[in-house]
């Protein structure tokens, strides 16, 4: 087993130590409470020449997350932190970061978002973006904060889509807890080198970076966006069941606690889940088969997985730390029950939903995609289900 | 400093087969930057008629590394490379010379990019930012702009029957770079090659940010014929409306036109202040003239005021 050092770090600063030991190339970042602290005790690092990095000090979210896009598509390791109305005023950014395919990190401090104006945590701020295209990883405490932020490098550079690592604002960015940090040496060869394909600075090769899409191309891109996300389920599976072989620390798409023989869960994410498994503990002591599943990471959405674990149970709750004012329900639950939706239509218990993508960047629906739609329809009715989802209208 | 015969012979760094207009001013602009930097360059654009007109997918116009984000954050974009290549230099990973600028219509300079533009000028990178000035959004069909200029008719301030065009003045966006202190800030404009290509060389050649404003005819948002770009260039030159000159350093130097022609030659060339002949708007007219003169004589008096000669003399100590 490799080295390690416990120490007492609160979340911010296990996130700043996990950064230092990534040393990346650029950082470019702008204060907001509470994940101030990660840039700022970067900075110190900075300051007494303990990394390589160009710290960027912007005068603006939308600058830092600009930034970030031009030293990435220049080739560099890049990272930032934000949270709340910083993450809101990036928004415009993000949806570029991800569609240009740019593995850039990011440490995301969950708070609310105004109005009324709060600093506290809840997760509406990340779900504000949750269709950005970034691969989204929650963490439960200190330890999955500094795990998942190292983890994240190399889950961004293979997938080649930036990652967001969130922590529970004030819960786990303020609170001190016992950490386990890896040794440098260590740190840095599980992160490894970054060497980038196409990039800006390399004269031999020279690329255009955030060309113009009219009907003809922009559809075609979003739908390897699209595919990038799914295939990335497996890049996350893969670097966690390195990092665990490595470390001792495992990890997966979500956790299953105490879900062997569980008659009723809950799903919850980041520091409740925490909460939830003090309390599972004590009911089952009461004989109660209480369990929990923990999403670990909500982007992308472990839908069959997770509707698998619960396939047994009597009943479910969904936590969300988050509204979408949608008159519906929280983000989590619509992702959650769309899950079990769909795996109780596969044992015939449901009838069909089929979904159709189409028209994406002005590309022309036509009468013959609708009879298409209709046909397929049809075919559903008389039970020989289609794919779930169709992008119609594409070329594959 | 380079002659034409010479630029004419370079390999094409922003080539021909993009989709500007006929007598599109920005591209020739992108076209002589980097004539005088040359290829070993990295661009970051802004969202304009620039960018739409050069980059249309699968196709590019640009032979040197490109980089489009968004409308308001050319100059963080570049302000992202340029970070990169410092602290590749720093690591010992990198050891080309490379020249980084971004291009900016004046809409995403002046008004919804000027944060990002003053944020990277503040934090002093070593950049070089063009901002192709055409006084109005045209990739979104001529709403006016902070560089609009009092009169102008534009699609978000129309000529109408209480209204006649936009009713401010334009900002001066050039001062206020100035007023960041940079080493290197200058007005240049289409029609003049060797003004524009001998400032993008002497702004490289300097360590730092820099600013260059050049004046960009459009010949869609204007309404002239397309080839009188670079008349209606230099003629804004020679009526003072758009003087050239740069300070460097926080020295001004202007180059004066031979004669200091009426405006009114530079407005009736142009569709957007065709209600500007009209009799009954004659004083507005006139008062465009005058703010003319007087921007005129505020810059002559800033060069006098910044010329090593204007130096005060030590006072006299004392006894
Ligand atoms: C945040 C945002 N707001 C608005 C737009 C729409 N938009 C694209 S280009 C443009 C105008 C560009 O004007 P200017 O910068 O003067 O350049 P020009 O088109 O004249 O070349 C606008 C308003 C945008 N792309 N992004």
């Amino acid at each position: 087993m490799a080295n390690s050092n416990i120490v007492a770090r609160t979340g911010n600063e296990a996130m700043a130590e996990a950064m230092r030991q990534i040393n990346p190339d650029v950082v470019a970042a702008y204060p907001i409470t509470p994940a101030t602290e990660v840039v700022q005790i970067f900075a110190g690092y900075v300051a007494d020449g303990l990394v390589d990095t160009e710290f960027v000090p912007v005068e603006s979210e939308h600058s830092a997350m600009s930034a970030c896009i031009g030293s990435s598509s220049a080739g560099g390791r890049t990272m930032t932190g934000t949270s709340s109305q910083g993450l809101a005023l990036m928004a415009e950014m993000l949806y570029i970061a991800a569609g240009l395919r740019l593995p850039i990190i990011m440490a995301d401090v969950n708070r609310a978002l105004s109005s009324p104006i709060n600093i506290h945590c809840d997760h509406s701020d990340t779900m504000m973006v949750r269709d950005s295209g970034w691969i989204q990883i929650f963490s439960e405490n200190c330890q999955e904060a500094y795990d998942n932020m190292l983890q994240a490098v190399r889950i961004a550079e293979k997938a080649r889509l930036p990652v967001m690592v969130t922590t529970d604002g004030f819960i786990i960015s303020h609170g001190m807890e016992r950490l386990e940090i890896l040794s440098d040496a260590d740190a840095k060869s599980f992160v490894g080198a970054y060497k980038p394909e196409n990039y800006l600075l390399n004269f031999e090769k020279l690329i255009t970076v955030g060309a113009l899409d009219l009907q003809d191309y922009y559809f075609e891109h979003r739908r390897q966006l699209a595919e990038a996300m799914k295939t990335s389920k497996q890049v996350i599976l893969d670097v966690a069941k390195e990092f665990g072989t490595k470390f001792g620390r495992t990890y997966g798409l979500f956790e299953q606690y105490k879900m062997d023989g569980a008659e009723i869960a809950i799903v919850a994410m980041g520091s409740t889940a925490g909460t939830a498994k003090v309390v599972i503990d004590g009911l089952r002591s009461k004989g109660l088969k209480a369990g929990l599943i923990k999403p670990r990471v909500f982007r992308p959405f472990p839908k069959e997985e997770l509707a698998d674990s619960l396939k047994g149970l009597k009943a479910v709750a969904v936590m969300d730390r988050s509204d979408a004012m949608n008159a519906q329900e929280g983000p989590l639950a619509v992702e959650v029950k769309a899950a079990l939706f769909d795996a109780s239509a596969s044992s015939g218990a449901n009838k069909t939903v089929l979904d159709y993508i189409y028209g994406l960047g002005g590309r022309e629906i036509k009468p013959e995609d609708i009879e298409h739609v209709y046909n397929d329809l049809s075919e559903a009715a008389k039970g020989k289900a289609k794919q779930k989802v169709t992008y119609l209208g594409v070329r594959e | 400093m380079a002659n034409l015969k010479d630029l004419s012979k370079q390999k094409a760094l922003f080539t021909g087969g993009h989709r500007a207009c006929a007598g599109c001013g920005a591209v020739i602009i992108a076209r002589q930057v980097l004539m005088a930097a040359g290829p070993n360059t990295v661009v970051a654009n802004a969202t304009g008629c620039l960018e739409v007109v050069s980059t249309i997918f699968p196709y590019t116009a640009w032979n040197v590394p490109f980089v489009h984000s968004a409308f308001e954050c050319a100059a963080a974009s570049i302000s992202g490379v340029e970070a990169l290549y410092k602290s590749w230099v720093r690591q010992g990973k990198y050891n080309k010379k490379v020249n980084f600028i971004a291009f900016g219509g004046d809409g995403g300079t002046y008004d919804i990019g000027l944060q990002s533009l003053s944020g990277a000028m503040e934090r002093g990178h070593n950049i070089l930012y063009v901002c192709y000035n055409n006084e109005a959004y045209m990739n979104t069909g001529v709403q006016r702009s902070g560089a609009t200029p009092k009169g102008a008719d534009t699609t978000t301030a129309p000529v109408g029957k209480v209204k006649k065009g936009k009713e401010q003045f334009r900002k001066d966006l050039t001062e206020i770079m100035v007023a960041h202190k940079i080493p290197y800030a200058a007005q240049s404009v289409v029609g003049n090659w060797r003004d524009l290509t001998s400032k993008v060389e002497k702004a490289l050649a300097m360590d730092g940010p820099k600013f260059i404003n050049v004046f960009q005819p459009c010949r869609l948002g204007w309404s002239y014929d397309p080839e009188m770009t670079c008349e209606i260039g230099r003629l804004s030159v020679e009526t003072c409306v758009w003087p050239l000159y740069e300070v460097v350093n926080g020295q001004y130097k202007v180059t004066k036109p031979k004669e200091k022609k009426p405006l009114v030659e530079w407005i009736k060339l142009q569709g957007r202040f065709r209600h500007l002949l009209k009799p009954e708007n004659k004083q507005l007219l006139d008062e465009l003239q005058t703010a003319t003169d007087k921007n005129w004589e505020d810059l002559l008096r800033k060069e006098s005021l910044t010329s090593p000669a204007a130096e005060p003399k030590p006072s006299q100590t004392l006894r």
